[in-house]
């Protein structure tokens, strides 16, 4: 166990092995998305209040998922590298909070583009485009940290004490915009046909989700791998790396 | 340790009579003057009064965000409507809104000063544990800038023409929301103090964790005025507070040593 956990501390091993899993998750990613998007979008059953504009669902759901575990990923990471000081573990929060703050936007994004057909208006004040709202902020609250800093150093320890508080109150901020909605029911119904879905619509709706984790996992590992040759560029395993390429 | 204060004046002919004996009570002294005196009370209540004294002779940081207050909740009813039906539907908010915007804005001074005289390093530097420090000068800032707003938005809740019955929910929610939004703050104010221009990016840490107060603090007067009764709010109000009390003062401690060591 400590074996291993010493080997996560290095920037190194870190390299070797995303190397090895890199392909895997990109092929992954490609496959799942490409099967789900076509089962998704030309063969799943049309909704029969909806019709086909249900059908963004296929996008919508799998960035939502993806916002939200990224957000509370780059906490762990933050935690990780706060204790026991991996430096990996911050270059990987580090690279991910651009995606996780893309995924936010996609969400918002198309939640908005569905809401033309729903709603007839492109915002609503709904739950969750709201708390999606407030997580966008809060990425970019971390994000905008980690850039103010004129020191590594303590830009990655700011940014991991900011991920963890945000993580805690993601919760908090997601059940008190529930309770807050609640009291402001508006006179429009809400998209809650997600729960009764049948078989032919959820199945694709998974592999989408799939693959947008494989897709996610598979962007980290990449940025990351730029990343510790970035930073340790003074090493001399990098430079042998980029002499024996040259 | 038998060596008093008044046979200490001239150790030189101490030591030279008896060496051993001397050097150790030498060293025992070190000791004892490099110990803290007294414990953490005496230290946070030395915080307190210092804060505090500091802060009433600098009496404009205090009213500016009471002045802040009364000229944001001034601009509303030019920007909307002098309607006393339209404003009343709105007040609850407005003044929420307007208050937490104040809080904000006194956020920044809470660690800057400290730190641009050096005294923050000493805070740090204190054996006493800095999280309760911590604690003690965000309560002081609550007690000058959370309080007194809560005190004053009855008034401007007259102004708002906010109905009756509410008044007393409101100063109450404000009184307990702006703890939480003292302490929250606090931990950005923190991560903030050593950078130059840390004043937006305070906000745009600071503003999406203060939703959920927000939400319970505008909810309570909102309640009031339907006559539900504000209890429910109140009471997530107090049990956020309880919260953020139970885990801010770690985030802050933490994000000053980040802000202090580089």
């Amino acid at each position: 166990m400590w074996a291993f956990i010493n080997k996560l501390r290095s920037p190194k091993w870190f390299y070797a092995i995303s190397e090895r899993l890199l392909p895997w998750f990109w092929v992954a990613a490609a496959a799942l998305i490409l099967v789900g998007s076509v089962w998704g979008l030309a063969f799943a059953p049309a909704d029969y209040q909806q019709g086909n504009s249900f059908r963004i669902i296929y996008v919508h759901v799998p960035a939502a998922f993806l916002a939200q575990s990224i957000f509370v990923s780059m906490a762990v990471c933050g935690l990780v590298y706060m204790v026991w000081k991996i430096k990996v573990a911050d270059m990987v929060a580090a690279m991910m909070a651009p995606l996780g703050a893309a995924m936010t936007f996609i969400s918002l994004f198309s939640g908005a583009v569905w809401g033309v057909p729903t709603w007839g208006t492109w915002w609503m004040w709904d739950a969750r485009l709201t708390s999606m709202l407030i997580l966008f902020f809060l990425y970019l609250g971390v994000i905008a940290l980690r850039g103010a800093f004129a020191s590594r150093d303590s830009a990655s320890r700011a940014a991991s004490v900011l991920a963890m508080v945000g993580v805690i109150n993601i919760p908090i901020i997601k059940y008190s915009v529930d309770w807050w909605y609640t009291l402001h029911q508006p006179a429009t119904f809400t998209v809650t046909g997600r729960v009764g879905m049948p078989m032919e619509m959820w199945v694709p709706l998974l592999i989408m989700v799939l693959g947008f984790y494989s897709f996610f996992i598979a962007v980290t590992l990449m940025r990351t791998r730029s990343e510790i040759l970035r930073r340790e560029s003074n090493k001399r395993w990098v430079r042998d790396l980029a002499g024996g390429e040259r | 340790m038998s060596v008093s204060a008044g046979e200490g004046k001239m150790p030189s002919a101490d030591t030279r009579m008896n060496g051993s004996d001397s050097k150790r009570d030498n060293g025992d002294r070190q000791v004892t003057a490099g110990e803290p005196r007294g414990g953490l009370t005496v230290a946070v209540w030395a915080t307190l009064k210092r804060d505090l004294t500091l802060l009433m002779r600098r009496r404009s940081e205090v009213l500016n965000p009471l002045v802040f207050f009364a000229l944001v909740i001034t601009l509303f009813p030019i920007g909307i409507s002098p309607d006393p039906e339209l404003l009343a539907t709105i007040a609850p908010g407005l003044l929420w809104v307007a208050a937490l915007l104040a809080a904000l804005l006194s956020l920044d001074s809470l660690f800057r000063g400290d730190y641009e005289d050096g005294s923050l390093e000493q805070l740090l530097l204190t054996p006493q544990p800095l999280p309760m420090l911590g604690l003690a000068k965000v309560a002081v800032h609550w007690l000058l800038t959370g309080l007194p707003l809560a005190l004053m938005a009855p008034v401007l809740g007259i102004m708002l023409a906010l109905p009756a019955g509410s008044y007393l929910i409101l100063a109450f929610s404000l009184a307990l929301g702006t703890a939480s939004l003292s302490l929250i703050g606090a931990i950005g104010a923190a991560l903030t103090v050593g950078l130059s221009r840390g004043g937006v990016l305070l906000s745009l840490l600071v503003l999406p964790l203060y939703i959920p107060v927000l939400i319970f603090g505008a909810g309570a007067v909102q309640a009031a005025i339907m006559g539900d009764g504000a209890a429910a709010h109140l009471a997530i109000l107090g049990a956020l507070l309880a919260l953020s009390l139970m885990l801010a003062p770690w985030a802050i401690a933490a994000s000053l040593r980040i802000s202090i060591n580089g």
